[in-house]
């Protein structure tokens, strides 16, 4: 195999797509634990949850795709307000490993409960989406409608962010929560918008992954570690180091795959961060203090 | 305009406040003098509902401020600089200045706002894309100033605003201060620099080991015996 040939174009174009959708899935994370100060085990579970979510409503009640999705973005975002009431809340001023072995029950809860309501078979929308061949090359269109839709709703969070009085509370409140009060803020309140937020962001992910994989009550198991090492390699509540990290690991693995086995992309990606935990265990942009 | 009667205040078991009482009349700039860890910034948070008080009241324009919310008290026009000014440092001037008009009572008028604030401190302007961490000390609290100012509030909290700055920038921040007042501003100032708060404020109270020992008019103060032994060294 040439060094650069074809093969090498659409794998760095597969890492491309693949690192839209990481980099959607660790923006929730990462915006939950930046503002709120708590890590979300249980993330990957809630996207299991949409999809399911996805399967029932696209597939069992025959809505129409557009109605699928907006109906389990606002569920999980639902899901998303519930976990910080019941679980979050409460804990908030409890010790970091209380929260997060609770949100790590919540994990196996979850799991669990769908085990039991929905069985072990693996469910997909029966959707064949084309796979697209331009210049000598395979994409897949799922691949690429999904690295579209994350990229829509990752510029649509940054807006939100950046141009709205509320975006900036979000953004204010990781930097110094104490004083929010002084700025007439309830902190209360901005923890909830950021939990729905969260929320409504691992249904979109939900969405797009349906597309990809077929869901199974432990499919968050494929993607949960890869989200959680995305984020700290980027340095954890950093959104930009989590986006660059996600646009890394995505390559790693795309690339990896193409000289070895897909497995070893996994393998390089993992080696690739033990050792910069090693050389940079802030992350690759750390959070300045 | 504001008034706090029998203020106790604490952190946990400890407790930083005795019986506190005291007042800031309409019009007035009124100053908290004292040593190190007399509770002078417990005092501030208590105003500004930072933290809550165990017993006490404190009204502000015939509102009890301890029966509500703590983040609804800047909506009743208390604006708190705290100490070491607490701005967000990875946010821009002009996103910390936002913050500071967060209100929704304010957010019409962000603009009119911003326009006070730019010419109190045209150096904010200039700034206003800048990160506010990377600024100097003294641009750092104009910046909180600015901040405070953004609520349009009618009494000022001022916590320790000279500290850690350059004696030229010091005399800016007093200086503005009776600029402040002329505008019709109330100013509540807690400093340890005696000598310079005194000559800016209308009367001054000194609170030591948490609780008020002495107060009085300001020159009647700067002449008193006590205070010139304690804090002027003369």
């Amino acid at each position: 195999m040439a060094f650069f040939d074809i093969y090498l174009l659409e794998a760095l174009i597969n890492g491309i797509l693949l690192g839209g959708v990481f980099a959607l899935l660790s923006l929730g994370l990462n915006l939950i634990f930046g503002v709120i100060d708590v890590v979300w085990i249980c993330y990957a579970e809630l996207i299991m949850l949409g999809m399911y979510g996805m399967y029932f409503v696209y597939s069992v009640y025959h809505a129409p795709f557009a109605v699928a999705a907006v109906t389990c973005i606002a569920g999980v975002a639902v899901l998303g307000v519930i976990l910080h009431v019941l679980v979050i809340a409460p804990l908030l001023g409890a010790a970091p490993i209380n929260q997060l072995l609770a949100t790590g029950g919540v994990l196996f809860f979850l799991q669990s409960a769908a085990t039991v309501m929905f069985g072990i078979e693996f469910k997909n929308l029966g959707l064949r989406l084309p796979v697209l061949k331009a210049a000598g090359m395979f994409i897949s269109y799922a691949r690429l409608l999904a690295f579209a839709a994350a990229l829509v709703g990752m510029v649509l969070v940054y807006l939100f962010l950046s141009r709205t009085y509320t975006g900036a509370a979000i953004r204010a409140i990781a930097q110094d929560r104490q004083i929010m009060t002084l700025m007439g803020v309830d902190t209360r309140r901005i923890y909830l918008i950021t939990s729905a937020l969260g929320g409504a962001l691992a249904g979109l992910a939900a969405c797009l992954l349906v597309l990809l994989y077929d869901v199974h009550p432990f499919v968050g198991l494929s993607f949960g570690p890869i989200i959680f090492l995305i984020c700290v390699l980027g340095g954890l509540g950093n959104l930009a180091g989590g986006f660059v990290a996600a646009f890394v690991f995505a390559e790693i693995i795309s690339l990896g795959g193409l000289y070895l086995d897909l497995e070893w992309g996994y393998v390089f990606a993992f080696v690739f961060f033990i050792v910069m935990m090693c050389l940079r265990p802030e992350g690759l942009l750390p959070r300045r203090s | 305009m504001l008034e706090l009667k029998g203020v106790r205040a604490g952190y946990g078991s400890f407790q930083a406040l005795f019986d506190v009482s005291l007042e800031v009349r309409e019009g007035e700039a009124v100053g908290v003098i004292g040593p190190n860890g007399a509770g002078k910034t417990t005092l501030m948070r208590v105003i500004s509902g930072l933290i809550r008080p165990t017993a006490g009241s404190i009204v502000m324009e015939g509102v009890d401020l301890t029966a509500i919310a703590a983040h609804r008290i800047v909506g009743l026009g208390i604006a708190h600089v705290p100490e070491s000014r607490r701005l967000f440092p990875r946010m821009t001037v002009e996103d910390n200045l936002k913050m500071g008009g967060f209100l929704p009572a304010a957010r019409p008028k962000f603009r009119e706002r911003l326009e006070v604030v730019y010419t109190l401190f045209p150096r904010l302007a200039e700034r206003r894309r800048q990160l506010a961490g990377t600024m100097s000390g003294g641009e750092q609290q104009m910046c909180a100033i600015g901040r405070a100012l953004m609520s349009d509030p009618k009494l000022l909290l001022l916590d320790e605003p000279s500290a850690g700055l350059a004696p030229v920038i010091v005399e800016q921040v007093f200086d503005l201060v009776t600029r402040l007042r002329a505008g019709g501003l109330n100013v509540l100032i807690v400093e340890q620099n005696v000598q310079q708060v005194l000559r800016v404020v209308d009367r001054a109270y000194l609170l030591k080991a948490g609780s008020i020992r002495t107060a009085g008019g300001a020159a009647e103060l700067l002449d008193s015996d006590t205070i010139r032994a304690a804090y002027l060294g003369v």
